[in-house]
């Protein structure tokens, strides 16, 4: 009678670890920065949530090809910026064009009617405030105004390896970083005519954009008391 | 001066290493070299500034880059993504 308790406890538990663990996966893994956006979404597809198959994933030779990215994206990037990508999970890369993006003006016009100064503030003031890019891995980079926190759009973009050595042309997430901090800080104007522009929300919900500008200002705000110090523009290579 | 390819799947990957003031292994670097962009690669130097922060350079020819540069990195041109 014991015996055959304890076989069905046996059964039963590992039932239920067979039926928690894709959910499991999903709300514990997001949170470690070592894991591949790849892993997850391929797991996404055996779950039936995406319909792009992956052909010959290979779970560890993704992990071992994302450590070598992040090593190569760390000797090239400042500290400051390092520290941002591995605690948060994006850069932020200060824009230079003298004028926005395109697309932006739309907001500033909306930023200056809910203005509530005495005084609405000009166009040409509104556009001199400093824009920045949130560079996720793998995903749309983000344009906000890091003074207002307002999104101004987001800028699809890639950098697809058409020889797919495994199936896929996606690059490792740090890979990806690193195409999108050169290309940003090099030539920014031909990178964001070539994206594909969306309004704000599209792929990168605007909670979750708002949520990440909050995060990367409490951040610079902790780092600034810890080190008891002027925080350099984090990110503070400038596209050019 | 190593040239360095990043890839899916891999990481990055030693194309060539190589003193460029040997001229067997200048040849072999500038093979190299000319062999991904023809590919369509772009081609990136990673430097540092005077201030020591750290930045990077696009280059388009072999002549570009700087005589003191460790590394140059490959990797697959832009393209608009999901529309």
């Amino acid at each position: 009678m014991a015996l055959a308790l304890t076989t069905a406890a046996i059964v039963l538990v590992a039932l239920l670890w067979v039926l928690a663990l894709p959910h499991l996966w999903h709300s514990l893994l997001p949170k470690l920065k070592l894991v591949p956006s790849r892993l997850l979404a391929s797991s996404r597809v055996q779950l039936g949530a995406s319909p792009a198959p992956l052909a010959d994933l290979d779970p560890g030779r993704e992990l071992r090809a994302e450590q070598r990215a992040r090593a190569l994206l760390r000797s090239c990037i400042n500290e400051e910026e390092w520290a941002m990508y591995s605690e948060l999970g994006f850069l932020r890369i200060w824009g230079a064009l003298p004028e926005r993006p395109a697309g932006a003006r739309r907001d500033l016009i909306r930023l200056r009617r809910r203005a509530r100064a005495p005084r609405a503030p000009r166009i040409e003031e509104l556009v001199a405030t400093p824009y920045a890019y949130l560079i996720y891995p793998n995903r749309p980079i983000l344009a906000y105004v890091p003074h207002t926190g307002v999104v101004l759009g987001e800028y699809c973009i890639e950098f697809p390896d058409h020889t797919r050595p495994y199936g896929s042309s996606r690059l490792p997430d740090a890979d990806d970083v690193l195409a999108k901090w050169v290309a940003l800080t090099t030539e920014e104007r031909a990178l964001i005519e070539q994206a594909n522009m969306h309004l704000p929300g599209r792929q990168i919900g605007l909670e979750d954009a708002r949520r990440d500008i909050l995060r990367l200002s409490c951040w610079e705000r902790e780092r600034l008391q810890s080190k008891g110090r002027t925080v350099p523009r984090a990110g503070s290579v400038p596209a050019r | 001066m190593k040239l360095l390819r990043v890839k899916p799947g891999h990481g990055d990957v030693v194309l060539a290493e190589g003193d460029v003031t040997v001229p067997e292994q200048q040849a072999q670097l500038l093979q190299a070299f000319r062999r991904e962009l023809e590919a369509g690669m772009w081609a990136a130097v990673p430097t540092s500034a005077d201030t020591g922060r750290r930045e990077a350079e696009l280059v388009r020819s072999f002549e570009d880059v700087p005589a003191d540069a460790e590394r140059v990195i490959f990797f697959p041109r832009a393209a608009g993504g999901e529309r």
